[in-house]
């Protein structure tokens, strides 16, 4: 390990002398060994990120080189967790510190002190490889922790019992070298976890918000990008999805965003309970916070810690999904970065780089099969902020290049509470067709079918809007009126959804699918209706409009089916 | 402390000093002039030849000539409790021709991030005795909720107002506050100030005044020295604060001419590519934490170039704070104070500070209606003069009325006028009931019979038929 000097400090960038560091190594800048990384080389002086504040450090002060890249560490006692950007706990580092965050603060990843109960799945003389199985630990009530062998060899040694994460729990041999096992090991960041293979995403991660799982289904293993201008209801829809998706995991990244918003998470997903296990949400939780306040470097760090964390629960066989909010803020720190670099800028003073990182990251989801065998995925979830709303930045446009759902926030709709803000117009989905089977096995025969039906209504919806705006609703024929009628029953009574409300917060695909057979069924009773002569005006003032706008707070599906045979026998009473 | 000779360029704000030894980043530096005056400044970049020093401050005066002192600290400012009632200029020196107050502490004015998990959500309901703030866009303790404004629109007086009416329900505590100016005119900071004394309210104020003719660069420093004074009141004496930092348009375009004379890579429209960092820097200095009695409430106020809210400073500003409160001119036009326009603004924090126990049980679903209502009711105004009035249904028409008499009624308010939360969602109910009730579908129905039937009296009974079960 050679000692370098300080050259130069710029912001968060330091130059340093004669440490003979590689590109990517972490390195400890200044007397209280502040964490960087090596981002550039240029002759002998390294250019390093510093993931703190830099105030104080000058010329001559002392840096080294660890040697090794940035990595985390990974094994039990990650879920429930809230890193910063390089996975430092910071609850621990607010009860060493206080609740202000200190320079030079450090803390272990993992609780040194804990003791896991191991389960061993493997037995003395078995052959593993990278990826086995090793065997299992209880995290959280929700999530069984399958150590995960680094290594490949002969188990020369291994015990059940009670360890902590340092402790050994056996031996591993590999042509005559002898390797310790531990519960955890570490991984660095930017390197992608190995699989077998992947498949093609043909499985819906449910979301429990209507407008996603029926119009711009996600896919296990899939990309969705949510861009909008701010106030639009980004963080919501992630902290939706995070809350209600049936992810097995979810890794949820504040990437240059609010404090507060974490906090509201820290505090609100204990107390919230899975609507499929019954259990705390936070039991498969990890949180990454790195709030705008935070250093720089370390947010971009953030998302490709997040992303190791979610491979790494992918590679047990789970379903995770990540959210990381924002993606335009990483993309500032490499701004920020490259510009005290002083690299040639490309568009909107961001790195030529961009793109490449973008469509990195974002390759980094899929559902595969993993090296023990079995099927897992990473789901990823970008938030991007567009500046100004406006998607021609670069940002947005490299990342639509690259994600499958594209979820457009839409300010107009924010603005008169239609929420979640999602445009149907202009979002899409490109895992819907795959879906089809999918579909009618899980949900219905058809539910495809209705939620393209509904589709074609909101578009026609659409373009009869036009006209109304030149001549008024009342110069459309009676035909058109209904549409007019039935896709504001759409946006207002389906599309729409309360984050908020106890019930609507979460709406099952059965709930959805019976919800949208109501909405037909009116459509085309009341084009029947039409024909017997009946006028528009009636069957706008029925009674059971009101009871189509109250399904989406009833909890019991079959009351909600209920609603078609009372309809029915309102149409048949409507005289012409 | 050393002392050097030897600068070598000087450039806007910025002096470059060689030769220099042991001089760390963020130092701050003392340039002495050769009629003995003496300006702050700070490192912003060093290596072992040059330091680049920031002056705070004009650069007239300064030659190849003056003395650079490096004094080894960072910026740091002296505080106490005793400041409350005092006036001090953008770099923290008393102006009001009293004696510096002693500090019992001295602080790094660039303050320490606040730990995520140390963080309590904020979730106290601050009455601010104006309907489209308490009613719509509801401000808790801890929040940092902006006024989006224009150019010659009233947000002074509505930041006054704020500040004068501004309570927790239930507590007798009222609140201090820190005011800071960054770059307003002299007669803007009078009103503030006339105010301040003639309400009471300067006695338990502390303001800080960068003026338009005081350096630009000072105003760099002006909020940061604002803050940590708000957040030594806060957290360290247990006080509920609100900040008021009026213009951050101002902070922003100084922001700009330093990065410009440092030959940065500009980002959108010439602002430097980290503002965002920046301003966050500034505006996540707020909020509640834990096991601290005090708390710290921001509102900035910042005025859109153009009434362009998608400009960069408006834009990055709504990006990093918990909602704002837009201004408009079309309001105001009409006569109405304070024009606030209910569409565009938001409260993020809303939801954890209103409902059963802390405002009123239908607060919520008031709010969602009225906006929803208010919403339609300006699309048909659009519509109505295309098409005219005459063509629009019977349903409509109500919602037309309704959008002018909400206008009237519950935007519109008095200067003086400190409304409670109740008469705020009464005066709601009483224009909600102007509107067909089938129409109310966000609304729940028990609400209705509670709080909105009174205003019903006189109406056609058999339009309520069907909701009478």
């Amino acid at each position: 390990m050679r000692k370098g000097k300080i050259v130069r400090v710029s912001g968060p960038v330091v130059y340093a002398k004669g440490i003979n560091a590689s590109m990517y190594d972490v390195v400890r800048v200044g007397e209280e060994e502040l964490i960087g990384e090596v981002i550039k080389i240029v002759g002998n002086v390294a250019v390093v990120q510093v993931y703190e504040d830099t105030t104080g450090l000058k010329p001559g002060d002392p840096v080294y080189s660890t040697g090794k890249a940035l990595s985390v560490h990974l094994g039990p006692g990650i879920l429930k967790s809230i890193y910063d950007g390089i996975q430092r706990p910071l609850d621990e580092i607010a009860a060493q510190h206080g609740v202000f965050i200190a320079r030079g603060a450090s803390a272990t990843p993992l609780d040194q002190k804990k003791k896991w109960s191991f389960e061993a799945k493997v037995k003395k003389g078995d052959r593993v490889s990278i990826g086995s199985v090793l065997g299992v630990v209880k995290e959280t009530e929700l999530i069984t922790h399958r150590i995960i062998s680094p290594y490949e060899g002969t188990i020369k040694d291994i015990k059940s019992g009670d360890y902590t994460v340092e402790d050994v729990i056996g031996e591993i041999e590999d042509k005559g070298v002898k390797k310790d096992l531990k519960l955890a090991h570490y991984w660095p960041v930017r390197k992608a976890r190995p699989f077998v293979e992947k498949y093609p995403p043909h499985v819906l991660l449910t979301t429990g918000m209507r407008v996603i799982d029926t119009f711009f289904p996600i896919a296990k293993g899939g990309t969705a990008a949510i861009p909008g201008p701010f106030g639009s209801g980004k963080t919501v829809t992630q902290q939706s999805l995070a809350k209600w998706s049936d992810a097995d995991i979810v890794v949820y990244i504040g990437c240059g965003e609010r404090g507060n918003e974490m906090t509201e998470v820290l505090h609100e997903f204990p107390e919230l309970d899975d609507p499929r296990s019954g259990k705390p949400l936070m039991e498969r939780t990890v949180l990454i916070a790195n709030t705008s306040n935070m250093p720089v470097a370390a947010r971009e760090a953030s998302i490709y810690t997040g992303i190791t964390l979610a491979e790494y629960y992918r590679d047990m066989g789970y379903n995770v999904a990540l959210m990381a909010d924002s993606t335009s803020r990483w993309a500032e720190a490499l701004r920020e970065i490259g510009g005290r670099l002083e690299e040639m800028p490309g568009e909107e003073g961001y790195p030529a780089y961009l793109a490449r990182k973008l469509a990195e990251f974002y390759e980094r989801a899929g559902r595969v099969k993993t090296l023990s065998g079995e099927d897992g995925s990473v789901t990823i979830i970008g938030a991007v902020s567009p500046p100004g709303g406006d998607l021609s930045e670069p940002v947005s446009q490299n990342t639509l290049r690259v994600v499958k759902v594209f979820l457009a926030l839409d300010a107009s709709l924010a603005q008169r509470r239609h929420f979640p803000a999602i445009n149907w117009l202009n979002s899409y989905s490109l895992y819907k067709e795959g879906m089809q089977e999918w579909f009618a096995e899980n949900v219905s025969s058809s539910f495809y079918d209705k939620s393209e039906r509904a589709m074609e209504l909101l578009q026609r919806e659409a373009e009869l809007q036009e006209i109304v705006q030149l001549v008024g609703p009342d110069a459309l024929p009676d035909r058109e009126q209904l549409i007019l009628i039935v896709a504001r029953m759409l946006r207002e009574d389906y599309l729409q959804q309360n984050a908020f409300h106890e019930v609507d917060m979460y709406c099952a695909l059965q709930k959805g699918d019976a919800m949208l057979d109501n909405i037909l069924s009116f459509y085309h009773l009341g084009l029947e209706a039409l024909k017997r002569g009946v006028e528009v005006k009636k069957i706008n003032d029925m009674n059971v409009v009101e009871s189509i706008g109250r399904m989406k707070y009833e909890k019991d599906v079959e009351k909600i089916k209920a609603i078609k045979a009372e309809m029915a026998k309102e149409f048949s009473n409507l005289e012409a | 402390m050393k002392e050097y000779k030897s600068i070598n360029q000087i450039a806007g704000p910025l002096v470059f000093v060689e030769d220099v030894e042991g001089v760390s980043y963020g130092e701050i530096v003392e340039v002495v002039l050769d009629s003995g005056e003496k300006r702050k400044g700070q490192v912003l970049d060093v290596s072992e030849k040059v330091a680049v020093v920031q002056v705070f401050g004009p650069t007239e005066g300064i030659s190849t000539g003056s003395a650079v002192r490096f004094l080894g600290e960072t910026m740091k400012i002296g505080l106490s409790e005793d400041m409350l009632g005092r006036v001090f200029s953008g770099l923290g020196v008393p102006i009001d021709h009293a004696p510096a107050p002693v500090p019992e502490e001295r602080l790094d004015v660039n303050g320490l991030p606040i730990n995520p998990a140390s963080r309590e959500p904020p979730s106290d309901f601050i009455q601010t005795g104006i309907s489209t703030i308490d009613g719509m866009n509801t401000l808790v303790r801890g929040q940092k909720l902006p006024i989006f404004s224009g150019a010659g629109l009233p947000h002074n007086k509505l930041a006054v107002q704020i500040a004068r009416q501004a309570k927790v329900l239930g507590e007798n505590e009222q609140f201090v506050v820190v005011f800071a100016a960054i770059g307003i005119t002299h007669e803007e900071a009078h009103f503030f100030i006339r105010d301040f004394e003639r309400t009471g309210a300067l006695e338990r104020a502390v303001l800080f005044l960068n003026l338009a003719n005081d350096p630009s660069v000072e105003r760099l420093m002006t909020p940061r020295i604002a803050l940590t004074t708000a957040e030594y009141l806060a957290f360290e004496k247990d006080m509920h604060v609100l900040t008021i930092l009026t213009d951050l348009t101002n902070y922003a375009e100084a922001l700009r001419e330093v990065s410009a004379a440092r030959n940065e890579v500009p980002g959108r429209r010439g602002y430097p590519g980290y503002m965002y960092t920046d301003l966050a820097s500034l505006y996540e200095r707020a909020g509640r934490v834990a096991g601290k009695k005090g708390t710290l409430t921001q509102i900035p106020i910042l005025t859109m170039p153009g009434d362009d809210k998608t400009h960069p400073i408006p834009d990055l500003t709504g990006y990093i704070t918990e909602g704002q409160i837009v201004l408009s001119r079309d309001l105001d036009r009409k006569g109405i104070y304070p024009p606030v326009d209910p569409l565009p603004s938001l409260s993020r924090l809303m939801s954890s500070g209103i409902g059963e126990g802390k405002t009123r049980e239908d607060h919520s679903r008031v709010s969602d209606q009225l906006y929803a209502a208010y919403a339609n009711g300006r699309d048909l105004r659009a519509l109505s003069a295309v098409v005219g009035e005459e063509a629009l249904s019977s349903t409509d028409r109500k919602y037309l009325q309704f959008a002018d008499a909400f206008e009237q009624r519950f935007i519109q308010q008095g200067y003086h006028e400190d409304r409670s939360i109740e008469q705020t969602l009464d005066i709601g109910w009483e224009l909600l009931a102007m509107l067909p009730e089938r129409e109310l579908k966000k609304v729940k129905k028990e609400h209705i019979e509670k709080y909105m039937r009174r205003f019903q009296k006189g109406k056609n009974e058999a339009k309520d038929k069907h909701s009478k079960e």
